[in-house]
């Protein structure tokens, strides 16, 4: 077996190829696994706009899109880097890698740096979630028709007393579709829904941001001690891997949340 | 190392490792269990521990059972207590119980045996899924006595939101449990693709493997979205974010999606491998080769698919449009086609087989009769009119008791039983052994048929005051709890008395065919001395009995050609 320095071979393994083949195949399903529990939250946000489209029409305005386009530039930049860092630990060009995770970490910071800006401005014009949401909105809501729709009149052959199930039980969320004509009356029932939304996926983003910086730490150390080489770079690739996911991730954010039209 | 004396002369002769070295003795200290990476003790240490999680869950079981033998208030319990108690009941049998049950105890002790490999792809990671199974089960218990949580285990919105009880911790727990679940999962796919030894291709992989494979997918892409679920509802309790409240524009039934897109798969995460151990047994003890292999191999993953298509029967009476109801009804039945594959796979092969009815097989046919009523009641309840009529009645909780515990709780016993010996390099009685199959399947029939006929007339679930017409029922169902009970004690008895006083087990007591079978009884630390050569797993008529040692020795390869 080729010389793999300090990381010999797991007992279990065949050779250093199996192993990193197996290594790979973890994190791709453990990528899938991120998907899917970002995927409930783009379910979320289907859902709530396609039955409130007016509030996140009216609500999405109170994002600024120029702070989410720069965070967009920083984390394509970071995503970028961290692909020269793969390479540079493949080749084992040690101080190169070290600087190109570092500016990977720098730009990390930077996102949530910028993320912060945003953030604080919502807290100080209390555009939060739920209950929260104590945000002073321009005009005085109108009085929106809060009529639930009829149960229709049950025909002669139907025996069933239970109304159908398409109407949906009342006590449910206020049917949508309060027709709000762009900058018309005032702003739409519910707006707080829309930063429900916003903060979970961003937050959980977030913390994504948070933990990839953790992980990529964790690399630069070992990048200094020297183990990484042509023949094991399995680490840094697969942190690689995770980095492009969250930057993924945030590519989908940036025009559900802030370029809506 | 002397496990090279097992290996090669091997092949079953010989075998019982107990005074020599092997993975019990190979290192000694409970540090040298706590940071172990050998997948077979940390696949025992899972058996402790979701044995201990069954305990307590059976507990709160039986003290339900008790109280329901009045209709009215009863000393025993308070309404309030009662409804923890069953959601404890539910949430620790379903969360730190069956859904980790077989995958991690046998599924971690047996997976890499069966592959001829030395251990699962990431050790270090199957050891930090064992202890998130840990903190996961600590948080759990943390709740239980700072207000344990009234909700049920679904912890439907808007009640979960507005009780007072400590649900965020409960929750918190079960979300750590499913990262333990998500490790298990991933391991598990990965040793699989990449571990198989040489000859073992995909359709010559034993059928426990194929049903491991896809409960470890479903495990992959459902348990995510049980994590976001409950980090909503995490949300939705501690910062108000209302997504689920409707005041503030939220959608209560919105979380009832999010929960049953997992725990619908759930029950398949449940079932599959219990599948999987069934398909072992049933081929080693009618001592015929399997039926049908590529059918049943199929159908794990068929199942497995459609599993996540099928998550709204849960909600017919929730406000459903009738469409996606008829839909989803439609894709209940479906279920019922890969379902039915399997059983008449496993009668074909018992069928003109020689079959020996030691315990495991006990256990086999205990499953074939009580999943196949378990599986046809469930169509009952896919259909929609009817479902109307039982939806939470006692006709539901029979019906996923028959399938959860007649099917998984009982495969599990049957495959506890079956590697037993390989595991702890002991036999147990197998006169008690009968014994307690026949008072398991006793007791859990007088329990739970009751309520199928209670349900049909319509006795409510989860209520603590029933009606007086229902108390005939509520008495022989709570019985058959007391001697589902003693079975377990009589089983937990002989078991453990086996370890201390049991008969030193041959390598292959069953005639297995499969490749765990082939390593000394409990295995070496490295599993095998030369990594053995896959072949049919199924060839169990290779194998003969010998009477001098008590199990199976692989008869002489007379007929093959000589090697090139």
């Amino acid at each position: 077996m080729a010389d793999t320095r300090t990381h010999a071979v797991a007992h279990h393994f065949d050779d250093a190829e199996q192993q990193r083949e197996a290594g790979k195949l973890g994190m791709w399903i453990f990528l899938a696994t991120e998907i899917l529990l970002f995927g409930g939250l783009f379910c979320a946000y289907a859902v709530y706009r396609s039955n409130h489209p007016e509030v996140f029409i009216y609500a999405h305005r109170f994002l600024d899109p120029s702070l989410g386009a720069l965070n967009t530039a920083v984390l394509i930049c970071s995503s970028f880097t961290m692909a020269l860092a793969v390479r540079a630990a493949q080749l084992g060009r040690r101080r190169q890698l070290v600087g190109l995770l570092g500016a990977t970490i720098a730009l990390a910071v930077c996102f949530l740096g910028v993320k912060g800006i945003e953030y604080e401005r919502k807290w100080k014009e209390g555009l939060l979630w739920g209950a929260r949401f104590h945000a002073k909105l321009a005009p005085a809501p109108p009085a929106l028709p809060q009529t639930l729709p009829p149960v229709p009149p049950a025909e002669g052959e139907e025996r069933s007393l239970i109304p159908p199930a398409a109407t949906g039980p009342s006590g449910l969320a206020r049917p949508g579709r309060a027709e709000v004509a762009e900058g018309a009356q005032g702003p739409p029932h519910d707006v707080q829904m829309f930063f429900a939304v916003y903060f979970m996926m961003t937050g959980l983003h977030g913390v994504h941001v948070i933990v990839g910086i953790v992980l990529l730490g964790w690399m630069m150390v070992r990048a200094r001690r020297g183990e990484f080489g042509p023949e094991y770079a399995t680490p840094v690739d697969l942190a690689g891997l995770y980095w492009h996911l969250v930057d993924l991730i945030w590519i989908f954010l940036f025009p559900l949340l802030y370029l809506i039209r | 190392m002397t496990g090279s004396e097992s290996g090669t002369a091997g092949f079953g002769t010989g075998g019982n490792a107990l005074g020599r070295d092997n993975y019990l003795n190979h290192e000694r200290g409970v540090r040298s269990w706590l940071l172990t990476r050998d997948h077979k003790r940390i696949g025992v240490m899972y058996l402790v521990a979701i044995l201990s999680s069954f305990f307590l869950g059976g507990i709160f079981a039986e003290l339900i059972r008790t109280k329901l033998w009045t209709p009215g208030n009863s000393p025993l319990m308070t309404a309030n207590t009662y409804d923890q108690m069953f959601t404890l009941h539910g949430a620790i049998m379903i969360f730190l119980f069956v859904i980790p049950g077989i995958p991690a105890s046998l599924g971690n002790f047996v997976l890499p045996l069966m592959l001829g490999a030395q251990d699962v792809a990431f050790p270090r990671l199957n050891l930090a899924s064992f202890y998130f199974w840990i903190g996961g089960a600590a948080l759990a218990l943390i709740s239980m006595v700072t207000g344990a949580v009234d909700t049920g285990w679904t912890f439907y919105t808007p009640y979960s939101t507005t009780t007072n009880s400590n649900v965020i911790l409960m929750v918190a727990g079960v979300f750590v449990l499913g990262f333990s679940s998500i490790f298990t999962g991933l391991n598990f796919v990965v040793t699989i693709h990449k571990l198989r030894p040489a000859g073992m291709t995909w359709f010559r992989m034993p059928l426990f493997l194929w049903g491991i494979y896809g409960t470890a997918i479903i495990q992959i892409l459902a348990t995510p979205v049980l994590g976001i679920t409950l980090l909503l509802l995490i949300a939705e309790r501690a910062l108000g974010i209302g997504i689920f409240d409707p005041a503030l524009g939220g959608d209560p039934v919105l979380f009832q999606h999010f929960f049953w897109f997992y725990s619908h798969p759930a029950v398949y995460i449940m079932i599959l491998p219990a599948m999987g151990v069934i398909s072992e047994l049933v081929s080693v003890f009618s001592r015929k080769h399997i039926f049908g292999y590529s059918f049943i191999a199929l159908s794990s993953i068929a199942i497995a698919v459609l599993s996540f298509l099928v998550w709204g029967h849960h909600m017919f009476v929730a406000g459903q449009s009738t469409l996606s109801s008829m839909i989803f009804s439609f894709l209940t039945f479906m279920v019922a086609i890969p379902s039915a594959v399997k059983v008449f796979n496993w009668l074909a092969t018992m069928y003109k087989g020689s079959i020996w009815l030691a315990t495991p097989m006990l256990y086999v046919l205990s499953f074939l009769f009580l999943f196949g009523i378990g599986g046809l009641t469930g169509l009952f309840l896919g259909a929609l009119a009817v479902d109307v009529h039982l939806h939470d009645t006692y006709f539901v909780v029979a019906h996923f008791h028959y399938v959860m515990f007649g099917g998984t709780v009982i495969a599990f016993l049957g495959g506890l039983h079956y590697w037993w010996p390989k595991m702890f390099g002991r036999m147990y009685s197998e006169f008690w052994g009968r014994i307690g199959a026949l008072l398991v399947f006793v007791g859990f029939n007088t329990t739970f048929f009751t309520q199928f006929v209670m349900g049909s007339h319509g006795a409510p679930r989860r209520s603590y005051h029933y009606q007086m017409q229902f108390e005939p029922y509520h008495r022989l169902s709570t019985i058959g709890a007391y001697i589902l009970g003693f079975g377990f004690l009589v089983i937990a008895a002989y078991l453990v008395h086996s370890l201390f006083r049991g008969r030193p087990a041959p390598a292959n007591p069953w005639g297995g065919a499969t490749l765990e079978w082939r390593t000394s009884s409990p295995p070496p630390h490295d599993n095998f001395a030369v990594t053995p050569e896959a072949g049919d797993p199924y060839d169990v008529e290779a194998w003969r009995w010998d009477g001098a040692i008590g199990g199976y020795v692989q008869r002489e390869p007379a007929p093959q050609p000589a090697s090139p």
